[in-house]
Formats: structure tokens, C-alpha cells, sequence
């Protein structure tokens, strides 16, 4: 039953990918590979690449960030660790509309941060930070990195804490018995999590239109582009297949090295 | 690790974390209708924009009408698929699962496409209703979540004593799993709530030109420059998403509930 849910409104896009667009109206029914095609062009090319590095660049500074906190999180007392999970989740449950307003905010020139360094004397004049490259990392970033965090609070919840004291009696600091006990030994989950992460970055739809330029517009916004703007419904469902299909891999991909890591 | 390095880092998170949240909170205030930070005198008046203002009302209105009904309906899809799950020890409870989560791991933009393109197949495009059960799918997996939890929690021995008694199945779901599930309930509709109200992406495809929540509204405005009323709005969603999580950590398992071992803790 759940199924059919989601497979239904799937295989329906799946059909309209080879479907026929008309020029100013919706579409008709074909089989035709005109979408794909014109999705293997140069500037598409070039989307696809740069929303899989910025993706990428997200997931991998979420995890090096989240990782040593979460770490840090779970030896905290329970009562602690219940507000920041408070905390976390509330900011990940807002909109990307609101993330996108409020770090626009604070990257604009008349209310943003760069007023403070002002005020301490660090800079003469207050400018605007966005839009740019810098201003969509940050924000991709903060967005990811609650999701980080409870992606990997619960296998770092249940780690073993007297693998951590064997190394310690053992001579080792607490830096090295981080980074040589508990690094290896999540070697798995650190992975999965990179690719979950990923994947969440794929998803960012608002964040690189309102803190970036077009340059930096990702697949996702160009989906939403094509089928709400451009009325191109064929062409975004074909889009759409095709990160489907890498998102699925890659979260399929997680899956395994997650179990695996429980078999051992 | 000694205590206070340790405090430092999650000062320095703590910061980060809330800076735009702040620098947000502190522009809803000011007195003028201008993005300045740190603001210029002090007024509640845009907080009580969203409620005079007859378009900001409205997507209020709609937010909070769509996740109310959205939300009950995760959880009335979720309840007999977690209890069937439960009762017959399904083998296939993991696929069940992983399908569940598929939609919620996947980039938004695809469901979202997807129910686009099922809802104007059959011809129902625009319909306000639409977004209630898009949304409800969409979510369907928190109630799910929660609720499996909830059955696991269930001590066995209670329901064997029911049954030795003579209890029938609707008797052991009225008198014994339904009242030790009732937090999970909750706890799944509460998070579903949350969610729903702050959702773009599904809504905005579904039902964006007929029916304006509160995400497309402050879209839609942000497009034809700032009013401080966006900045409001905002604080008001990040209480309300504060209020329910910590409710929920009041009353609840958090920690659990988010995949950590509870009987470390005892």
C-alpha cells in the first residue's frame, strides 16, 4: 500500500520523461529520448558537474565539523544533550526559504555581520558577502550540518566507551585516541554519512538561488526552473530521473556499508 | 577531554548556529521598515502585521490548516501500517521501512515532481486539497518511525496476559497498546506538524498558484524585496518548531527516539 504511494506518482514521472513537450502548452504522450539528449549538452554538463563538487565540498566540511561535536555530544549528561537536540532539530525543520532569508540577512550589507567588523575596527566599510560561491557553501553548510549530527549521533551513541579508555590507559592523549581508535574504527559510518550528506546537499533547491548567481544554480533549482517556469515538464522529469537514479545508488551504497559495519 | 575546552567548542557551534537566527530575530524589531542590524529602536509591530495583514493572515491560516490535516493524516496512514508491522512480525518490515524512508532521503525536488505530475495526470492540478495528501505521504514517515518505536517498547508479557484472560485483538488494542502508544502518536503527529508547516518545495509544485502557505508566501515576498514582516514570521517559526521539539523532549524519550540506546541512561 505504502508502496503504490510512492511508486505511482514515480512512474508517472518516469513516463513524462519520454514524453513530447509542445511549445506553450503541457505535453503529449511519445517515447522519445529528445530529454535526455538535451540533457547530455555542454551547459547541463556543467551543472550536473558543479552541483556534484559543491555537493560534495558540502558533505565533506559537514562531516569534518560534525563528526569531532557529535562526538563530543554523546559523552555529554543526558539533560545536555536533550537542548541541543532540541536545538539541532528546530534548525533543521526550517524551511530553506526561511535558512536562505536569514543568512541573506546576515550576509547584506546593512544588517550583516560584516557591520560588526566594522565596529571593531577589522574593516572600514560594511559590504555585501552574497551573492557568491562562499555565501552557498555557508549556507548549504549550516543546513547539512544538523542533519550531520543526527545522521551520526546514533552509532556514535552506541560506541563502545571503554575502547576509548583501553586507549587512554594505554598512554594515549585524548587527540590521539580520537584519531586513532574512534576514526578507524567508524571508518564505515563516517563513509555512509558522507554519502547521506551528499545526497541531502543534491536536494538544495533555494539556498544557491537566493545566496548565489545563476552560475551557481544546481540541478535541483534548474528542475524546479524548467518545470514550474519554463513550463517544461518533460525535460525536469528527465532531469529528475536522472538524479533519482544517482541518489538511490549512492543511498543503496550506504546501505550495504552500514550493515556491514553492524555484521562485524 | 577536560571540561572546558570542551564547553568552548560548543560555545563556538552555539554561536555559529544561532547567528542568522539572531541577527533575524533582532531585524523583526526594528522600528522602521528597513533591514538594519542592529536595529533602530524597538516594535512588536510587524509580529502583529501577520495578523492584521489580510494576505500574511491568510498564509498562516493556510500553513497551519495544511499541517494540522497533513499531519493527522501521516499518522492515520502510519498507525495500521506500524500495528500490521507489529502484530504478524511481517518479514518484510525492513523493506517496509526503507521504502518509507526513500522519499525523505531523496532530494525533495523529485517527490515533489512526482506528485506534480500524478496530481495533474488525474487532472486534479492546483486542487488545495492536493497538498494535504502530498504532504501527508510525504511525511508519512516520521508517525511511522515513532510509532515502530512505540510497538517495540511494548512489553510482550501484558499483551500474553490480555490474551490468556481472553482479550480479543480489539480489546488488547483499546485497553493495552493503544494507551502506552498514545505519546508515540503524539510525538510522530508533533514532528509531522513541524515539518509540514515549514515545507516549500512539495507545496509549492503542488498547489503554488492556487494556495499560498506561509514558506511560498516569504518566497513570493522576498522576490519583490524585504519587509520586516518576513523576519517575523520567521521568528515565530523557529518558537514554534523550539516549542514542539522541546515538548516533545519533556514528555518524551529524544534521545531514543533519535536512535541512541536508552538503557545506557538508566
Amino acid at each position: 500500500m505504502l508502496g503504490a504511494f510512492f511508486v505511482v506518482p514515480f512512474g508517472i514521472m518516469v513516463a513524462v520523461s519520454f514524453f513530447h513537450r509542445v511549445p506553450g502548452g503541457f505535453y503529449e504522450p511519445a517515447f522519445e529520448f529528445a530529454n535526455y539528449e538535451r540533457f547530455l549538452t555542454a551547459f547541463f554538463g556543467g551543472v550536473l558537474g558543479f552541483s556534484l563538487g559543491l555537493s560534495a565540498l558540502v558533505a565533506a566540511v559537514a562531516v569534518v565539523l560534525a563528526f569531532p561535536f557529535t562526538y563530543l555530544l554523546v559523552r555529554r549528561p543526558r539533560r545536555v544533550q536533550v537542548i541541543w537536540l532540541v536545538f539541532l532539530l528546530s534548525v533543521l525543520s526550517l524551511s530553506e526559504v526561511i535558512i536562505g532569508f536569514a543568512w541573506s540577512t546576515l550576509f547584506s550589507r546593512t544588517a550583516g555581520i560584516t557591520n560588526l567588523l566594522v565596529a571593531i575596527g577589522v574593516m572600514d566599510q560594511a559590504v555585501a558577502l552574497s551573492p557568491s560561491f562562499e555565501a552557498v557553501l555557508t549556507g548549504m553548510v549550516y543546513q547539512a550540518f544538523p542533519y550531520t549530527v543526527l545522521v551520526l549521533y546514533p552509532a556514535l551513541s552506541r560506541l563502545d566507551p571503554t575502547l576509548v579508555e583501553a586507549a587512554r590507559t594505554l598512554g594515549a592523549s585524548p587527540f590521539r585516541a580520537f584519531f586513532t581508535v574512534i576514526v578507524p574504527g567508524l571508518r564505515n559510518t563516517i563513509v555512509s554519512t558522507l554519502i547521506m550528506v551528499f545526497v541531502f546537499a543534491l536536494g538544495s533547491y533555494l539556498l544557491p538561488q537566493l545566496l548565489g548567481r545563476p552560475q551557481q544554480w544546481t540541478l535541483s533549482v534548474l528542475i524546479t526552473d524548467q518545470a514550474i517556469y519554463q513550463s517544461n515538464m518533460p525535460f525536469a522529469a528527465a532531469m529528475a530521473v536522472f538524479l533519482v537514479l544517482v541518489s538511490l545508488g549512492l543511498v543503496g551504497l550506504s546501505l550495504v556499508l552500514g550493515r556491514r559495519e553492524h555484521a562485524q | 577531554m577536560s571540561a572546558w575546552p570542551t564547553r568552548l567548542v560548543f560555545a563556538l557551534f552555539g554561536l555559529v548556529l544561532a547567528a542568522p537566527l539572531a541577527v533575524v530575530a533582532g531585524v523583526s524589531v526594528n522600528e522602521k521598515k528597513s533591514l538594519t542590524f542592529p536595529p533602530e529602536g524597538f516594535s512588536l509591530g510587524w509580529f502583529g502585521q501577520i495578523f492584521t495583514d489580510g494576505e500574511w493572515f491568510h498564509a498562516l491560516l493556510a500553513s497551519l490548516g495544511v499541517a494540522a490535516l497533513s499531519s493527522i493524516l501521516a499518522v492515520l496512514i502510519a498507525l495500521p501500517i506500524a500495528w500490521f508491522l507489529w502484530r504478524w512480525h511481517a518479514p518484510f518490515a525492513r523493506i517496509v521501512q526503507v521504502l518509507g524512508l526513500a522519499p525523505f532521503i531523496l532530494p525533495p525536488v523529485i517527490t515533489a515532481l512526482g506528485f506534480l505530475a500524478f496530481w495533474s495526470e488525474l487532472g486534479l492540478y492546483g486542487q488545495p486539497w492536493t497538498v494535504v495528501v502530498s504532504h501527508g505521504i510525504f511525511f508519512v514517515t516520521l508517525p511511522l518511525v515513532t510509532l515502530t518505536l512505540g510497538f517495540d517498547a511494548i512489553d510482550p508479557t501484558l499483551v500474553e496476559a490480555a490474551t490468556t484472560m481472553g482479550a480479543d485483538d480489539r480489546a488488547v488494542l483499546r485497553t493495552i497498546v493503544f494507551p502506552l502508544i498514545r505519546p508515540y502518536i503524539v510525538s510522530g503527529l508533533a514532528f509531522a506538524f513541524v515539518l509540514s508547516l515549514n515545507e516549500y518545495i512539495v507545496a509549492y509544485m503542488v498547489v503554488g498558484f492556487t494556495l499560498e502557505t506561509l514558506p511560498i508566501k516569504i518566497f513570493n515576498a522576498l522576490r519583490y524585496g524585504y519587509t520586516p514582516t518576513m523576519a517575523a514570521v520567521t521568528v515565530l517559526f523557529v518558537a514554534v518548531a523550539a516549542l514542539v521539539f522541546g515538548l516533545i523532549a519533556r514528555f518524551g524519550d529524544l534521545p531514543r527516539l533519535l536512535g541512541a540506546w536508552s538503557h545506557r541512561d538508566e
